[in-house]
């Protein structure tokens, strides 16, 4: 038998063929991407980002100042402007030229803050003009109409401001993510706080009739009798009441001594003007002053409450008076830019448009499934709120919480709040499994 | 016994609003035969008098913070206050009821320019194209107010004396529990003296009587050489007027923004429907009956029986009046039928 020789240059050309070989699934696998998701930029030549905002409605100032943090992210991504948060966030892929090497468009659209609009507006921003991402909105409401269709079309939502645990939690989809935190983050940060008004006090909800407000009436009775309070009642308030007199005055003589709004916007500023109206902010029962809390707070709205969010207590995802080295970076560029600082709502939906172009400048694709894989647990910090993470699990973001109080002496007229402590985000965290729900597949 | 006062003076401060509305947009219709879906923007148009006269009289001195360097932030003092001390602020702190001065003006041009400017081109058109060019006016009006004024609500303080609550209670010997705002029993005062003002116009004036004469029967009054027309258009200008007012009076309950109009708009329209159309004292009987019926539907003790009969009971109420009186609670056969 005879022994076959290989000389060096063969055995350097077969090695050749059969790492090429090896190579070549993983070759076709990448032109699979390019060809077969809805809208690919590399197929398309254009990235488009779909902003779907309140423009119309009670929610469209917030709405306007969501639509202006985009646009500013859209400049720091594409190199443009002094870079923001860019500039703080680590870890960081994006090099200051877009994504992937394509400069960053967008379009946007109305969701006028119903669940029907706001996915038409999606589902044209999808069709028509091809986005390959979208994101923003006001409402819990709108957040789970509209993650659901991300889940049918297969494009990712990158939710704006929601706060029911429901869009993380039973509601959560595979191609919706959430930096906002949630009504039980509110309720766990909310929780010393109440403590501190007493073991035994009797609280009286009114709970806007929606997803988000049972949410945030659930998770703060969690806390409350948690601590030993009794709840006298839990009532449900139509959405844009208007006037709520009939709902306050029956908690004049419940015996209850602290008065939860589990309103949001309009609803709040309404509610809680109404209770003060009524005399619930001097009342006193047993001895001891009558409370009133907002759990959920919005700086641009409570400007409609005006002196009556003195003294009250809330929560906040985020505030302008922060002093990290992230938040400051984004009030300067959102500042210098539009002449008065960003809200809660700009700064999430800020970090929401940069965290998405992140991920897809890290995974070198725009393909979904990566682009979701790259994001689930994706830790980072510089973007205002400390080291955060994307869970995994539910995709909810997890990260510090700021339980503020109405600013009693104000210093000019955005210093309506005052951060009086940041809970820390071990104190917030919670199991995914509590709430239920089905993530979804990643190919759809 | 408290639950029951309290839900009651309720139901009055929403009937007196109701009623202060349909009023207005009843007369228009006895009268002018036109179904003004813009009516609601006049109420809002005089909330934001009072917004804009707010602002005039807060004009202020802005004194920088020097902390803040991204952005012009400023502690503002009214000039009023720099100026005249104490006096400035209470003037400031009056604004609301100062501006019912201001309104009536505006309120009688606005009225008058949108009569003659607009809806005197439609009154022989059906009401099905009436309803579309009022419609689509209000919302042209409210789009305007949200460009100069935003879409948040704005605060309109009541003037601190009149803040506080009036212990009700202890009037009538029941204990202190019973406490209701001084705002909003002057609200119900308010709209009292407005409805009987109206009704004294009406009932004891020549002019008013020749109204009365023209909603039943305009070609003999017309005959008798009287410009009815004419009469009718400053009748719209004083529906715009008092639909005006109503709104001010009621920035220090629900503090206005641009859509608050329309938020009351098909609830007026009920009131009318259920009052009968072109009634007077239809429309102020529905609009406290409803107001009255739906505080009461609110109770935790209905709601409990009838979930959410609270958003229901005044479509509710309306079908079954309808069902059994399709004139309504007060309209007369032949009135507008024609």
């Amino acid at each position: 038998m005879k022994k076959q020789q290989y000389t060096r240059r063969e055995l350097l050309k077969g090695g050749g063929a059969m790492a090429g070989a090896l190579a070549m699934p993983s070759f076709f696998v990448r032109d699979a991407w390019a060809a077969e998701f809805r809208n690919n930029p590399t197929k398309s030549g254009k990235v488009v980002f779909g902003f779907n905002v309140p423009q119309t409605g009670a929610y469209a100032d917030e709405g306007a100042d969501e639509l202006r943090a985009y646009k500013l992210a859209i400049k720091h991504i594409n190199g443009e402007g002094d870079g923001g948060m860019i500039n703080t966030m680590k870890p960081l892929s994006l090099k200051g030229n877009g994504v992937n090497g394509q400069k960053v468009s967008f379009v946007t659209g109305d969701t006028q803050t119903k669940a029907d609009a706001a996915r038409a507006s999606a589902k044209r921003m999808i069709e028509k003009d091809g986005v390959i991402m979208f994101s923003g909105g006001s409402s819990s409401g709108v957040a789970i109409a509209v993650q659901s269709l991300a889940q049918e079309m297969g494009v990712v939502f990158m939710c704006g401001l929601t706060h029911s645990n429901d869009t993380t939690g039973k509601d959560k989809r595979r191609y919706g993510f959430r930096h906002f935190f949630n009504t039980h983050m509110s309720g766990a940060a909310l929780g010393p706080v109440l403590e501190q008004m007493g073991n035994d006090r009797r609280a009286y909800h009114l709970t806007a009739d929606y997803t988000w407000g049972w949410s945030q009436e659930g998770s703060i009775k969690d806390v409350s009798e948690g601590l030993g309070w009794d709840t006298v009642s839990a009532v449900r308030t139509p959405l844009g009441a208007g006037d709520f007199s009939q709902y306050i005055t029956p908690v004049l003589d419940s015996g209850a001594d602290v008065l939860i709004l589990n309103h949001y916007g309009k609803d709040m500023v309404n509610s809680l003007t109404q209770a003060v109206q009524f005399g619930l902010r001097d009342k006193q029962v047993n001895g001891r002053p009558f409370e009133i809390v907002v759990p959920l707070y919005s700086r641009l709205m409570a400007q409609g409450a005006g002196k009556n969010i003195k003294g009250i207590y809330g929560t906040t995802n985020w505030n302008w008076s922060l002093k990290d080295e992230g938040s400051q970076a984004f009030v300067k560029s959102f500042g210098q830019e539009y002449g008065f600082p960003p809200s809660q709502a700009a700064h999430t939906c800020y970090v929401q448009a940069v965290l998405y172009a992140n991920a897809c400048q890290e995974v070198g694709t725009f393909y979904p499934p990566e682009v979701i894989k790259q994001l689930e647990g994706f830790k980072f910090d510089g973007m205002g709120n400390g080291p955060t993470e994307y869970r995994a699990d539910d995709h909810q973001c997890f990260k510090d919480v700021l339980v503020v109080r109405g600013n009693e002496n104000p210093t000019s007229q955005f210093d309506l709040l005052e951060v009086v402590e940041v809970v820390p985000r071990k104190q917030v965290e919670y199991k995914a499994s509590i709430f239920g729900g089905e993530l979804g597949p990643y190919e759809v | 016994m408290d639950a029951f006062i309290l839900q009651l003076l309720n139901g009055l401060d929403k009937g007196g609003a109701y009623a202060l509305i349909a009023l207005g947009l009843t007369l228009v219709f006895g009268t002018l035969g036109v179904v003004n879906f813009a009516h609601g923007a006049l109420f809002m148009l005089g909330a934001f008098c009072a917004v804009t006269l707010q602002k005039i009289l807060t004009l202020s001195q802005k004194v920088k913070d020097e902390s803040i360097t991204f952005f012009d932030a400023y502690k503002e003092q009214p000039y009023l206050e720099i100026w005249f001390g104490e006096t400035g602020t209470t003037i400031i702190e009056w604004s609301v009821p100062l501006s019912l001065l201001l309104a009536v003006p505006v309120m009688l041009t606005i009225g008058l320019a949108m009569e003659r400017g607009l809806i005197q081109f439609f009154y022989k058109r059906t009401h099905a194209q009436q309803i579309l060019v009022t419609f689509g006016l209000a919302i042209v009006v409210q789009e305007i107010i949200k460009s100069f004024y935003g879409a948040n609500p704005i605060p309109m303080p009541a003037p601190p004396l009149l803040s506080g609550t009036a212990p009700i209670g202890e009037f009538l010997g029941i204990g202190d529990v019973v406490a209701y705002p001084w705002w909003r029993l002057i609200y119900l005062l308010f709209s009292f003296l407005i409805i009987g003002a109206v009704f004294l116009f009406l009932k004891y004036t020549t002019y008013g009587m020749v109204v009365r004469a023209g909603m039943q029967d305009r070609a003999t009054v017309e005959l008798l050489g009287i410009n009815v027309e004419r009469r009718f258009t400053i009748v719209f200008g004083i529906a715009a007027v008092v639909a005006g007012l109503a709104g001010v009076m009621y920035t220090p309950i629900v503090p206005p923004d641009y859509h608050m109009g329309m938020d009351f708009l098909v609830l007026s329209f009920v009131v009318v429907v259920v009052g009968g159309m072109g009634s007077l004292p239809g429309a102020v009987l529905a609009g406290f009956m409803l107001g009255i019926l739906q505080s009461f539907a609110s109770t935790n003790e209905v709601k409990n029986i009838f979930p959410g009969i609270d958003q229901i009971i005044i479509y509710l109420v309306a079908m079954i009046v309808l069902l059994t009186r399709p004139r309504g609670l007060l309209g007369k056969k032949g009135m507008m039928e024609s």
